[in-house]
């Protein structure tokens, strides 16, 4: 009979939530305790002993609601302040970090790595280092939860999230679908390998027989017709591609914006949402629904390949971890 | 002799129960008694209805596989069950039930304000039940209770519509009877009933009727958005067409957070009326129990995006949603510290009601304290989603409303009836409560921090023992549940007479017979003495 009653903590982050757990698990215990306690104590002390019983009455006392007013509050301070410094701590991910692209859909979850290997319901990551997942999801809303890494993040359709681990342990761990999505909600659930640097090695050059995610990505580039109109170091009809990840792209409404994951995204299935300047609007046909996010994610990592080199990978995304695909 | 003399006086004795007799002095009643009752029947028909999807999806979770029924069926039950316990059961329980009967009594008032706005409330609520019950006789819904966009707009092929108007007409009626008491509270107080003599059920009430006359269309506005999106698929919430989906969640839970404290502001009321009748005692610290009631209300409308922390919402957002969820904390421990001190030096007897305060005391601590744990940021991306969450809110609204409705039931019962419920059986019925709803949800806070997603219809088999616990307690809890519905209806014609005061209670609905006459009041009562005037033997009617 198994009865496990704390899950295994495996990431650099899970010490530090279950510190915290202990904390508020402490005060809720002593909190309650004295609560109990008065009201059992009161109960007993205090029971009616005869039916004309008449206590005087008590109106209150303006000192004690000041204090079980404020000592509370106080001490919940103490409870935003770490919550809010641990939240604070790892909404970015450091910029080592090595990237893995997750699509969730009804009702699995997709994995992609760089190098090309690619997965169904299961992610494998080294111990030790960094890692940045890039989160879409191809239908409703989905959440990416690891509980042995104290993690979790929901996949919106529409945009890209991002969240990251560091893990700390090798070994197996569950993965869920934390937001319900539809019949086999509770089917979408994985497992994450979390392998030696050397196993780890052995893994990714086991697989990946369609080339690397920006060559794949590079095919769909030519398959779909893109670089017709964007040339790679030449002026076309559309903007050159490369150079342009991680740069400042100014648009022909006089603003400036940061080509990151979320602008190729918005720029491949809205063409005419950010028109950069001296180019025309209407040239480019959109893209939505004719290719999945698995595809959407290759052309974006083949246009972050093309990045001047220097800046191989996005500087941080958006303060929550988190880059909206549509224009807010 | 004279008890031989006296029964058939009694028995003839004028009151809203035998006023008018057949069903249609019932349907077209104007009487908030007696629609106060046609509102007890119908949301205790909700109630098991709601308890036996409860029981349904407690039996599938036996088991680690899923075996007992499908996937859809299983998704159907918990989105059934909360569907039919939050807007049909929680949300009207003590205001349409309790709130109308003694809102008016205990301001000294003939009626509501508006009594035909009442039982329209009442025909409103009944239609939307309709709708809700037509939508699972029909095949049922699959959204969870909180129609989560796209899934609820695009994806589901479930009567999500049907449902969606069903909570959206029920909405109207809870306005109305929000408005009805406001209005009522304003104009309808008895002479001396002065604001700072108002028994804090009122206030409670009042501070709930601001709730839901403000938050309410809120959840319509979203309710109908959503009924558009699928029949029409304007774009709204999905993204392939310019919406965004979190849109939806901001503006469900800016009311279906405030909804919260619809559910539990009214059973502090209650609270506060039981720990005062039954330690014997005035209420320690009358305007800020008071005050905490208004505060929760105003406070509760700011602290909606704590339900949306793992969305990716802007971490500034998130900071001040967290803070604002933990001064909203401060209120509810006001009035805990209070009823407690309340006790001090009271007279205090275990009558069944004072057993159901004592535990509502006890496990609404847990739930507050452990809303916390969820208001935190970093413990909050764990355990979001997770069956912590689900032990949290059952803790708030069971432990702590649905003790509220069994207490304030019990003690109000002999004014509502004439008669008196048998009190032992209370007393094991409330002890059985206590104890299955511990087992039952206790667990799920494990569960919750293990990693147990909710809303699954298959688990992870290390997850077993906890979840037979919690199933052997949800059986327990059943019993506790259908004790009092018999001993309940048995006492409506075994129960000895009841008397005008059986608990020799402070308020003026003590002060007139039981059941009440018709227009409440002999004479319109004059107050004179502030509420719990306990040790005062005076009585209140000048």
């Amino acid at each position: 009979m198994q009865l496990p009653l704390f899950p295994e903590a495996a990431s650099s982050l899970a010490k530090n939530v279950d510190y915290l757990y202990y904390y508020l698990t402490a005060v809720t215990i002593v909190m309650t305790g004295l609560i109990f306690a008065a009201v059992f104590f009161f109960a007993i002390k205090y029971r009616r002993r005869s039916e004309d019983e008449t206590p005087r009455p008590i109106h209150g006392s303006l000192v004690l609601e000041i204090g079980w007013s404020v000592v509370p509050f106080l001490v919940m301070l103490t409870f935003f302040w770490w919550g809010a410094q641990i939240f604070f701590e790892n909404a970015s991910p450091p910029p080592n970090a090595m990237d893995v692209y997750v699509v969730g859909k009804q009702w699995m979850w997709k994995i992609q790595y760089p190098q090309g290997q690619r997965e169904i319901n299961e992610l494998h990551v080294p111990v030790g280092r960094p890692v940045k997942l890039t989160l879409a999801s191809e239908d409703v809303i989905h959440s990416f939860f690891i509980p042995a890494f104290r993690i979790k993040h929901d996949v919106v359709p529409g945009r890209y999230d991002t969240m990251w681990f560091t893990a700390t342990k090798p070994g197996r761990y569950h993965l869920f679908c934390a937001e319900y999505c539809g019949t086999e909600h509770s089917g979408m659930i994985g497992w994450v390998t979390v392998m030696n640097d050397s196993d780890y090695e052995n893994w990714l050059s086991g697989g990946g027989s369609e080339g690397t995610m920006a060559q794949q990505g590079e095919k769909l580039f030519g398959q779909l017709g893109c670089s017709t109109c964007h040339l790679l170091d030449q002026q076309g009809r559309c903007p050159i591609m490369r150079g342009v990840y991680g740069s400042r792209v100014q648009l022909n409404d006089g603003r400036t914006v940061l080509a990151d994951d979320a602008y190729i995204r918005e720029s491949i299935l809205n063409p005419n949402a950010k028109i950069v300047a001296g180019y025309h609007s209407d040239v480019m046909p959109t893209f939505q629904g004719q290719i999945s996010e698995e595809q959407l994610l290759q052309l974006i990592v083949y246009v972050k390949s093309l990045a001047i080199t220097g800046t191989p990978t996005a500087p941080p995304l958006g303060s929550a971890g988190q880059t909206q695909g549509a224009k807010q | 002799m004279s008890t031989a003399l006296q029964e058939p006086r009694v028995a003839e004795t004028p009151n809203y129960l035998n006023a008018e007799y057949g069903w249609k002095s019932w349907l077209f009643t104007k009487d908030h008694k007696r629609i106060a009752v046609l509102y007890i029947i119908s949301i205790t028909v909700m109630f098991f209805i709601g308890g036996i999807f409860a029981g349904l999806i407690r039996t599938e979770l036996l088991t680690p596989q899923g075996d007992l029924v499908n996937s859809d069926t299983y998704n159907k039950f918990f989105t059934m069950h909360g569907i039919v316990m939050v807007f049909f059961f929680l949300i009207p329980s003590i205001p349409a039930t309790l709130g109308n009967f003694f809102v008016p009594m205990m301001i000294g008032a003939k009626d509501l304000a508006f009594p035909r706005i009442n039982l329209l409330s009442w025909y409103i609520y009944i239609a939307g039940a309709a709708f809700a019950l037509a939508a699972i006789v029909l095949g049922g819904v699959d959204t969870g209770w909180t129609f989560y966009t796209p899934f609820s707009s695009t994806y589901s092929n479930t009567f999500v519509i049907t449902a969606a108007v069903g909570v959206f007409i029920a909405g109207f009626s809870s306005i109305l009877t929000g408005l009805n008491f406001i209005v009522t509270v304003h104009k309808m107080r008895a002479p001396g009933m002065t604001w700072g003599r108002l028994p804090l059920f009122v206030w409670a009430n009042y501070a709930t009727s601001l709730i839901q006359v403000l938050g309410t269309p809120v959840v319509a506005i979203t309710l109908a958005l959503v009924g558009l999106e699928r029949a029409f698929h304007i774009g709204i919430f999905d993204p392939a067409i310019g919406g965004d989906p979190i849109l939806f969640q901001h503006m469900f839970w800016f009311y279906s957070h405030p909804a919260v404290y619809i559910m539990i502001l009214p059973g502090m009321g209650v609270i506060s009326e039981l720990v005062t009748c039954f330690s014997r005692k005035g209420i320690f610290g009358y305007p800020f129990i008071a005050g905490s009631s208004l505060g929760i209300a105003i406070i509760g409308f700011l602290v909606w995006g704590h339900h949306m922390f793992v969305t990716g919402m802007s971490m500034y957002a998130s900071l001040y949603f967290s803070l604002l969820t933990m001064l909203v904390a401060v209120p509810s421990a006001i009035k805990v510290f209070n009823w407690t001190a309340t006790m001090f030096r009271g007279s205090i007897s275990f009558d069944t009601p004072m057993l159901y305060a004592f535990g509502f005391i006890g496990l609404f601590t847990i739930g507050g304290l452990t809303g916390l744990f969820l208001a935190t940021l970093g413990v909050d991306v764990h355990v979001t989603d997770t069956y912590f969450v689900v032990a949290h809110f059952h803790y708030v609204m069971v432990g702590g409303m649905v003790l509220a409705y069994m207490g304030g039931l019990h003690f109000w019962w002999p004014k509502i009836t004439g008669r008196l419920y048998p009190e032992g059986w209370g007393r094991f019925a409330a002890l059985l409560v206590f104890v299955g709803f511990n087992a039952t949800f206790f667990p799920q806070f494990i569960l919750g921090y293990l990693g147990q997603p909710r809303r699954y219809h298959a688990y992870a088999p290390e997850f077993q023992v906890l979840n037979v616990f919690s199933t052997a307690g949800a059986t327990i809890l059943g019993v506790g549940y259908i004790i009092p519905l018999i001993y309940m209806l048995w006492s409506l014609k075994y129960g000895p007479k009841a008397g005008d005061n059986p608990w020799r209670a402070k308020g003026l609905e003590w002060e007139t017979s039981s059941p009440p006459p018709t227009f409440n009041f002999e004479k319109t009562p004059v107050v004179t003495e502030e509420a719990y005037a306990y040790g005062k033997e005076e009585a209140h009617i000048g």
